[in-house]
């Protein structure tokens, strides 16, 4: 028992806390003030909860939309008259639509043209104002298989049926004629003279131009309606790995002398943007969600800052115990991440639940990202060691006799 | 004893002076050799408890030297000071500062928490440190379900869970009744008996009176050290003079 021999640091040197005592130390503290504890978790769980449910019922609804996006299909190209150099509506050419189908990797092509001059009524004593914004277009038979449309009751035009004063109704025009079934005694009042509604059409989400439309076949337009046989719109469907391609060269296709005059769109792009605009109200819930969460990390500190005050006695002793700084410090500091992972944990458990719930509700396909639920755990263990680190700080900086000197 | 063992600690010309002037410790000399047993009395604001602070490094001097085990106080870092107390020096507080909720058996265990001992290790250590304290019937109690006598056992139980040299107790009688105050000085004794060196406070003049060492204090000053063997009257005069 010779001090001397000794290696002369060891009664000197702090032992090493492992992970488990550190640990086991942390959560006595949330052990014996169960009440306290799950209160200021929460304020973290209601944050975490805000944010994960607000990113995974956006993502849940892109995911739907993306879905929908992909059944209807991203290949689908518009092309239509622009302005020429002087600010005048061009025409296509009538050659546009089979130069366009001459395109390799074009699949399908189709067009409508509108008789701006003709309108359609319920029947033949509605005044002429009240035409209800219906246009009256000519159209192939081709043009559900391209525009990826369906037929709500009845069916479309057929080449039998071209000849004859019959017309298909889109969704909205049906429903503005106050139109709700298809047969021989459901007439409108179409150009001067009456034409038998056979066919109504679902909603076209990449074509909702023939949502408000009235259509009719080729000859009819031609021969009872004076069509003056410019298409207004050629819906193109192309091979899906060249749209871009096609896309380029549409222009210059429809109408050789003047491209620039020709407009080509991407129907399936103008949705997706207006739907991206649902972002601006994403990025604001999301950061009432950060507020909170931010309320939550200072309900954390605040916990914590007390309950250092409440425990200088235990501080004191832990310290006359050999507790170094570094030991109290880092108690309190895994005492503040228990703390707020255990919010964490909860959030995560409501944002899902939360999510899963709404877009069930709403009929679409759950999507929490990975990378929400990474980052939700991330923010809080930041969050917990932000909190965490003023008061542990501050239990660390403690003297030991100070600490004790509490009654 | 055949080698002559190095003193426990040194107190070297120490004082303690608090802001506004206060000397809670004045010019204070001692040595205090392996396995005694030793009393600190003296007056309310004395200087008792500094004292005992400094002797276990919880507080550094205004000025003097400290050599606990051989190592001077004042040339160790926070840390150092942190692990000798970890290893050598030995705790016991009036207020018995047990966790509450926590069983007699891990309240104990926590005695060797910082000094690198694996909870196994710990956990049967404490076991036997309860036997020792003669509470091995009440292992799995929390404090509330314990006498204040036997609170106080526990307490010097952790303390010499890593058999210290020194045990240094600040009143540990003061919230006891009389049989539970004896106990725990048998305790204490039984602790010296055995090798340990244990310096206790106590107002209690029956107790103090019985120790082999009594140092007064007034003043922050030791005004007189009696040994059992000299004059007890003496010393007594002349704290009450
Ligand atoms: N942190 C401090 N700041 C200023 N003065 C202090 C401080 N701690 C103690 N004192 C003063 O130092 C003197 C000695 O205090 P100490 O606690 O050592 O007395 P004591 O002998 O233990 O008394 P008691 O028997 O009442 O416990 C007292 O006058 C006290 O007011
Ligand atoms: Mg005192």
């Amino acid at each position: 028992m010779n001090a001397d021999r000794r290696p002369g640091g060891r009664e000197l040197t702090p032992a090493r806390m492992n992970l488990g005592d550190l640990i086991r130390v942390g959560s006595a503290g949330l052990r014996s003030r169960p009440t306290r504890i799950l209160l200021s978790a929460l304020g973290i769980a209601v944050g975490i909860a805000a944010m994960i449910s607000v990113i995974g019922i956006s993502s849940s609804s892109r995911e739907d939309f993306n879905q929908q996006i992909a059944a209807l299909g991203t290949n689908l190209l518009t092309v239509s008259p622009g302005q020429d150099l002087f600010g005048e509506e061009a025409h296509l050419p009538e050659t546009a639509e089979s130069m366009i189908d001459r395109i390799g990797p074009v699949e399908s092509a189709t067009s409508v043209g509108i008789l701006s001059d003709t309108m359609v009524y319920r029947n033949d004593h509605v005044p002429e104002e009240k035409s209800g914004s219906i246009a009256v277009m000519r159209a192939q038979t081709g043009l559900l298989d391209t525009i990826g449309g369906t037929v709500a009751a009845g069916s479309f035009l057929t080449e039998a049926m071209q000849d004859f004063p019959a017309v298909v109704l889109g969704a909205t025009a049906a429903d503005r004629l106050g139109v709700g079934s298809v047969g021989p005694e459901q007439q409108v009042y179409l150009g001067e003279q009456w034409f038998t509604v056979i066919g109504i059409l679902d909603p076209v989400p990449l074509a909702p131009e023939i949502d408000t439309a009235a259509l009719v076949g080729w000859p009819v337009a031609t021969d009872i309606l004076d069509f003056d046989g410019h298409a207004t719109t050629i819906y193109t469907r192309t091979d899906p790995d060249a749209v871009e391609a096609v896309q380029d060269v549409l222009g210059p296709t429809a109408n050789p002398e003047a491209p620039h005059e020709v407009d080509v769109s991407r129907p399936s792009d103008a949705l997706a943007a207006q739907h991206a605009a649902d972002d601006t109200l994403s990025a604001l819930l999301l950061g009432l969600g950060s507020v909170a969460l931010l309320v939550g990390g200072i309900g954390v500190a605040n916990t914590m800052v007390i309950s250092v005050l409440e425990r200088r006695g235990e501080i004191g002793l832990r310290r006359s115990l050999g507790a170094t700084r570094g030991n109290i410090r880092n108690q309190f500091l895994a005492e503040a991440l228990f703390l707020s992972t255990l919010g964490g944990a909860g959030g995560l458990v409501l944002g899902v639940g939360v999510t899963t719930l709404y877009s069930t509700i709403q009929g679409w396909p759950t999507l929490v990202p990975a990378w929400a639920i990474a980052s939700g755990i991330g923010a809080t263990l930041i969050i917990g060691a932000l909190a965490g680190l003023y008061p542990a700080v501050r239990a660390s900086r403690l003297a030991p006799t100070e600490a004790l000197a509490v009654p | 004893m055949t080698v002559k063992q190095k003193p426990v600690v040194v107190l070297d010309s120490v004082s303690k002076v608090y802001a506004a002037g206060i000397r809670a410790l004045d010019d204070v000399s001692i040595t205090i050799e392996a396995g005694e047993l030793v009393g600190i009395v003296g007056p309310s604001g004395s200087g008792k408890s500094t004292m005992l602070n400094v002797l276990g490094t919880l507080d550094r001097p205004t000025s003097g030297k400290v050599f606990v085990n051989g190592h001077h106080v004042g040339e160790l870092t926070d840390r150092q000071l942190s692990a000798l107390r970890a290893r050598t020096i030995g705790f016991v507080f009036q207020q018995f500062h047990l966790a509450p909720g926590v069983s007699a058996l891990d309240n104990v265990a926590d005695g060797q928490l910082y000094a690198g001992v694996t909870r196994a290790v710990r956990l049967r250590n404490a076991e036997r440190a309860l036997i020792r304290v003669g509470l091995g019937h009440r292992i799995g109690h929390r404090p509330h379900e314990l006498s204040g006598g036997e609170r106080q056992r526990v307490a010097i139980a952790r303390a010499i869970l890593g058999d210290p040299m020194l045990l240094l107790a600040d009143e540990p009688t003061g919230n006891l009744d009389t049989t539970a105050g004896e106990s725990v000085v048998a305790l204490l004794r039984e602790l010296h008996t055995s090798g340990t060196a244990v310096v206790v406070i106590t107002h209690d003049h029956e107790i103090a009176d019985s120790l082999p060492r009594q140092v007064h204090m007034r003043d922050g000053r030791m005004i007189s050290e009696a040994a059992i063997v000299a004059a007890v009257g003496r010393g007594s005069q002349e704290v009450s003079s």
